[in-house]
């Protein structure tokens, strides 16, 4: 089977819908007409672009470009889990302790898969590197965002509680031990659900691309499985090592909880 | 020793220093050592802080309890020990405050400091507390610092001199 590929016309055709839900947006004064379309344009730009720079790295493969490429999608993933906090920790910690966190276990699931997994020649082939960054960065990147912002959120409204167990002589681990726990499981319950309902509820969209492309589905499902786990192990990880160090950032070396190291509201 | 002023004045800022939840100056010392020599999670066993308002994180009482407490310490607080397994959210303000201050005194601290700790009782049990905090000074050799802005209060539990000497 080929591919049936798509011109202009087409997303045209697409693109009409989006400019119909924008003016229904604006006809009923529900505010969201501009997000609609300026994140619309953003999807154009920012897929042509990376459509752009993948066809130039596939040609090019050196290894010096993907690593280039990754580094640039963890920075930005790290800068987005930043944005979403409402409460982030002030100084490098605002940025670090997120992209340390998908850095370490990202990096890793990938890697492993790469290395072990699938073993492509040579093992960083872009074909196989990027996409698998992409989808493991992406599912991280939310389960780290979650995570963090339950973490500042709920050290803030329970202070009273945190510092109660303090004072009773609890270690600053068993006073945020409840916190941290509801913390991991927020970041976690998104990529539990999707493994609980692929196939049922929903198609994964990686399989369903390869299947439009043409690839026999018991292969894709295969592909799809091996993803599902990347992206479980990936974000699972990285969501307890950022936990981990985020609640150890709450307190100094008195055990105090020290709430002036987070910022905001944003 | 008792603590009176106006709000505000930093009284509780003051026991929030003493029992390390707040960055301070100065040094403090418990039999000449000093806080910064041990963990703070010892500290604050040793040298106890009780909040103006007490708080509950679990549903049932007894899931708050370092130790289970004695019927014979329940009883001096006015329970029995059906109120062990009693759900949080029942309880009333005063109930939980005697609660609260069994809950600090089985750590056994040293020190204890009580941040207005009958604001929320009657009078019934807030005499019931002042006679209970003031045996346990009085058993286990302990200091206290009394914040409180009740006068009567302040001439009847300062009147027990044998409490203060360790301060």
């Amino acid at each position: 089977m080929d591919l049936i590929t798509l011109d202009v016309y087409d997303l045209s055709l697409a693109a009409v819908l989006i400019v119909l839900l924008a003016g229904l947006s604006f006809t009923m004064q529900l505010g969201l007409a501009k997000s609609i379309l300026i994140s619309a344009a953003r999807t154009v730009v920012q897929l042509m672009l990376i459509g752009v720079i993948l066809k130039v790295l596939f040609e090019n493969g050196h290894f010096i470009w993907v690593l280039l490429l990754a580094l640039c999608m963890l920075l930005i993933a790290g800068r987005e889990v930043m944005a979403r906090q409402s409460r982030r920790f002030s100084g490098v910690w605002g940025f670090g302790i997120g992209t340390t966190s998908m850095f370490v276990s990202s990096f890793t699931v990938t890697l492993l898969a790469l290395l072990v997994i699938v073993n492509a020649e040579p093992w960083y082939a872009p074909q196989y590197a990027i996409p698998f960054l992409g989808m493991v960065f992406g599912n991280t990147m939310n389960g780290i965002a979650l995570g963090l912002d339950k973490l500042s959120q709920q050290a803030w409204q329970q202070r009273r509680v945190i510092e109660a167990r303090l004072v009773l002589g609890q270690t600053w681990q068993m006073a945020i031990s409840d916190i941290r726990r509801d913390c991991v499981r927020t970041g976690l319950i998104p990529i539990i659900n999707a493994m609980a309902a692929a196939g049922i509820v929903s198609l994964p969209g990686m399989m369903t691309g390869q299947i439009l492309a043409g690839v026999d589905p018991i292969e894709a499902v295969k592909y799809q499985i091996l993803i599902m786990f990347m992206i479980a192990a990936g974000t699972g990880f990285g969501t307890i090592a950022a936990i981990l160090l985020g609640a150890r950032r709450l307190f100094d070396e008195r055990e105090r909880l020290r709430l002036d190291r987070l910022t905001g509201p944003h | 020793m008792v603590i009176s002023g106006a709000s505000g004045s930093g009284k509780s800022l003051l026991l929030r220093a003493i029992v390390d939840l707040d960055r301070h100056q100065g040094e403090v010392l418990l039999d000449n050592i000093s806080s910064l020599s041990m963990r703070a999670s010892k500290w604050r066993q040793r040298v106890a802080y009780l909040p103006a308002e007490s708080q509950w994180w679990h549903d049932v009482v007894v899931e708050h309890f370092p130790v289970i407490p004695s019927d014979n310490d329940l009883s001096m607080m006015g329970f029995d020990g059906t109120i062990m397994d009693a759900s949080v959210h029942i309880l009333s303000s005063g109930e939980r405050q005697r609660l609260a201050l069994l809950r600090m005194l089985l750590n056994k601290p040293d020190v204890l400091l009580l941040d207005e700790p009958t604001a929320s009782l009657d009078p019934k049990n807030t005499r019931l507390v002042e006679a209970l905090i003031l045996s346990y000074c009085q058993e286990n050799n302990a200091a206290v610092l009394w914040v409180s802005h009740d006068p009567e209060q302040v001439s009847r539990i300062s009147g027990q001199r044998y409490c203060l000497d360790n301060g």
